[in-house]
């Protein structure tokens, strides 16, 4: 190999790890391993959406032959599919709204402002982070459906969970908040703008973001949640989750047609990580780095 | 730092619309915290303390004796363990594995980046959809790996691998690792793009190997991520319920059970309010003095730009 030269020094530590790696393919069957585990799975599941069960019950590892629609028609032209997904949608909304609205909120104080127990108040939601939700969540039931007569709401379960989703928000936005030059506030002040109008007109539009990141979290949070939604609804107010549980649950016997239903309510939020992937990520590592 | 002179307007009220704004700011948040977060918890320490049925006022104060019960309880005392069992046994998968992937596919190769996105599929489902397919994919009669062990030779579990009390706990731990691994990977491959690339540039002009390089860089500068993670991945799973309840129910002869299955068990399916609250309690007291022996032992090392500041911070606001 030639000595580098200036030209291609940028490209340099790429070909140095490369050729200190060396087993490349051994590199690659591994992937290949943690590649078909990973996804084996999930496309099992929406390859045995397109079996009859005789198939499967036939050969479990086999391929569909041939590949039948009807159970993918029948869940899709089911009207409460499609009313779970609009209940999951709404209160995955829902929470979304309140979490990023509250959340930006209170995280610019306790970024910008300085005043006597901003620590201690921003100590209140880091050690929030630390409240198991299941510690809560029996009381929970009983005020949303009894004092607050909210069980069977969208509401009901939409505001817990942004009140939940608080904690981590506040703790991600602060930094970011943060982070927005002085010199931006000092200008804004000199042009007589009220710190509330620095928040509208400048900080707003400039987090937009970290508010993103903070979204993308309470959205997925929201849509993936199973227990606070098991409790509080029922019939046709279900979530997707609920509603894969139940069908799992009440057609057993129909492999079939649970890996459809199954597939289908995958769907939604694949999409949405695959459009969102990189705030995911970010979001995370910021959660991580506190 | 917000400038304090502000023209020529008075002091006092300035500092009172200050005091307003905050606190326009702030109260949204905070109420909503305090009652869906703060009033739930206290009332479950309430609730602790009597016995009650889910009607009525509390007025069958029964002191601790609800402690009593559940630490009485042999289901609830399986329920801590296995709950230990998944905090070492998630930790003990992942953490090897996770770090593994991560410096694999740290180094440039085709399809890097489809490759970090699949391995994060897992992560983005529900637990409860997860859930469901691994539970179809178990089948002792019908299920595909059953169907994959018989085609090279070997025998399946009789009962299953979730019907067997012997096996079903790890079962669920090797589901969960494969719902999670995807999370340590992505975070620990975030970590990496932290190491300087200098660091790799000079101990390649030592003449380091790739092995060297990454036992002597990576993983000693990952160490704050990873024990960040392993403290997100500990509470995590004292709070495992939605995998368990899909799988298993808590069964075979509660080999499954979980703090959270037994809690909502007692709550909502025997009306047991008392019971729940006690174990409520105790699974709270058990998460926070892991947390507090996590920070205490392992997070305090790290000196996490996060603890500066606020340090920092709070120093300027004492002075």
């Amino acid at each position: 190999m030639s000595a580098p030269t200036a030209r291609d020094a940028g490209r340099e530590p790429v070909r140095r790890r490369r050729r200190a790696g060396g087993g490349q393919p051994l590199v690659y069957a591994i992937a290949l391993v943690v590649v078909a585990l990973t996804l084996g799975p999930v496309l099992y599941g929406v390859l045995g959406g397109f079996r009859t069960n005789a198939q499967i019950a036939q050969d479990p590892s086999g391929l569909p032959s041939p590949w039948v629609l009807d159970n993918y028609t029948g869940v899709l032209t089911s009207a409460s599919f499609w009313q779970y997904a609009l209940n999951s949608a709404v209160i995955a909304g829902l929470t979304t709204a309140v979490t990023v609205v509250f959340g930006v909120m209170a995280a610019y104080p306790l970024a910008r402002y300085r005043f006597k127990g901003r620590e201690a108040l921003f100590m209140v939601f880091v050690v929030g982070l630390l409240f198991p939700a299941t510690v809560a969540i029996v009381p929970l039931f009983i005020l949303i459906t009894q004092n607050l007569q909210l069980g069977n709401t969208w509401l009901g379960v939409a505001l817990p969970q942004a009140a939940f989703a608080l904690p981590v928000t506040v703790v991600i936005l602060r930094p970011f908040l943060a982070a927005i030059p002085q010199e931006l506030e000092e200008a804004a002040q000199l042009d007589g703008t009220s710190r509330i109008g620095f928040f509208w007109r400048i900080l707003l539009p400039l987090s937009g973001p970290g508010m993103v990141t903070v979204g993308v979290l309470a959205f997925v949070g929201s849509w993936n949640a199973y227990l606070l939604p098991l409790l509080l609804l029922q019939s046709d107010m279900k979530t997707l989750p609920l509603g894969v549980a139940d069908f799992s649950s009440e057609h057993s016997a129909d492999t079939a047609g649970v890996f459809a239903f199954t597939t289908l309510a995958m769907i939604p939020a694949l999409v949405f990580f695959l459009a969102m992937q990189k705030r995911i990520v970010n979001g995370l590592q910021g959660a991580v780095k506190g | 730092m917000t400038a304090p002179a502000r023209g020529g307007r008075g002091r006092v009220s300035s500092a009172w619309r200050k005091r307003l704004e905050i606190a326009f700011f702030v109260t949204p948040a905070l109420a909503l915290f305090a009652l869906f977060v703060v009033w739930p918890i206290v009332t479950a320490v309430q609730l602790s303390v009597f016995r009650w049925k889910g009607f009525g006022p509390l007025t069958d104060f029964v002191g601790l004796r609800n402690y009593v019960t559940v630490l009485g309880d042999d289901v609830f005392v399986d329920s801590v363990v296995h709950n230990l069992i998944i905090v070492g046994g998630s930790i003990a998968l992942q953490l090897p594995l996770g770090l593994a992937l991560a410096l694999l596919l740290n180094r440039r190769m085709w399809g890097q980046g489809l490759l970090r996105t699949i391995i994060f599929v897992p992560y983005v489902l529900a637990e409860v959809i997860a859930g469901v397919v691994w539970f179809q994919l178990l089948q002792p009669e019908y299920g595909v790996l059953d169907g994959l062990l018989g085609a090279v030779g070997l025998q399946a579990p009789e009962q299953g691998w979730l019907g067997d009390p012997d096996l079903a706990l790890l079962t669920v731990l090797v589901v969960l690792t494969w719902k999670y691994l995807g999370l340590a990977v992505i975070l620990f491959l975030a970590g990496l793009q932290g190491v300087p690339e200098e660091l790799y540039e000079a101990a390649q002009l030592d003449g380091a190997s790739w092995w060297q390089t990454q036992r002597k860089i990576s993983v000693p500068l990952l160490g704050p991520t990873m024990r960040t993670w392993a403290f997100l991945s500990m509470i995590g799973s004292l709070q495992l319920f939605d995998m368990v309840w899909i799988l298993t129910g808590g069964g075979p002869a509660n080999s499954t059970t979980t703090m959270a299955t037994y809690l909502i068990n007692q709550g909502t399916r025997s009306q047991n309010f008392g019971i729940a609250g006690a174990a409520s309690v105790i699974l709270f007291v058990i998460a926070l003095v892991m947390a507090v022996l996590y920070q205490q032992l392992v997070l305090s090392r790290d000196t996490r730009p996060d603890v500066v500041t606020v340090r920092r911070s709070r120093k300027k606001v004492t002075r």
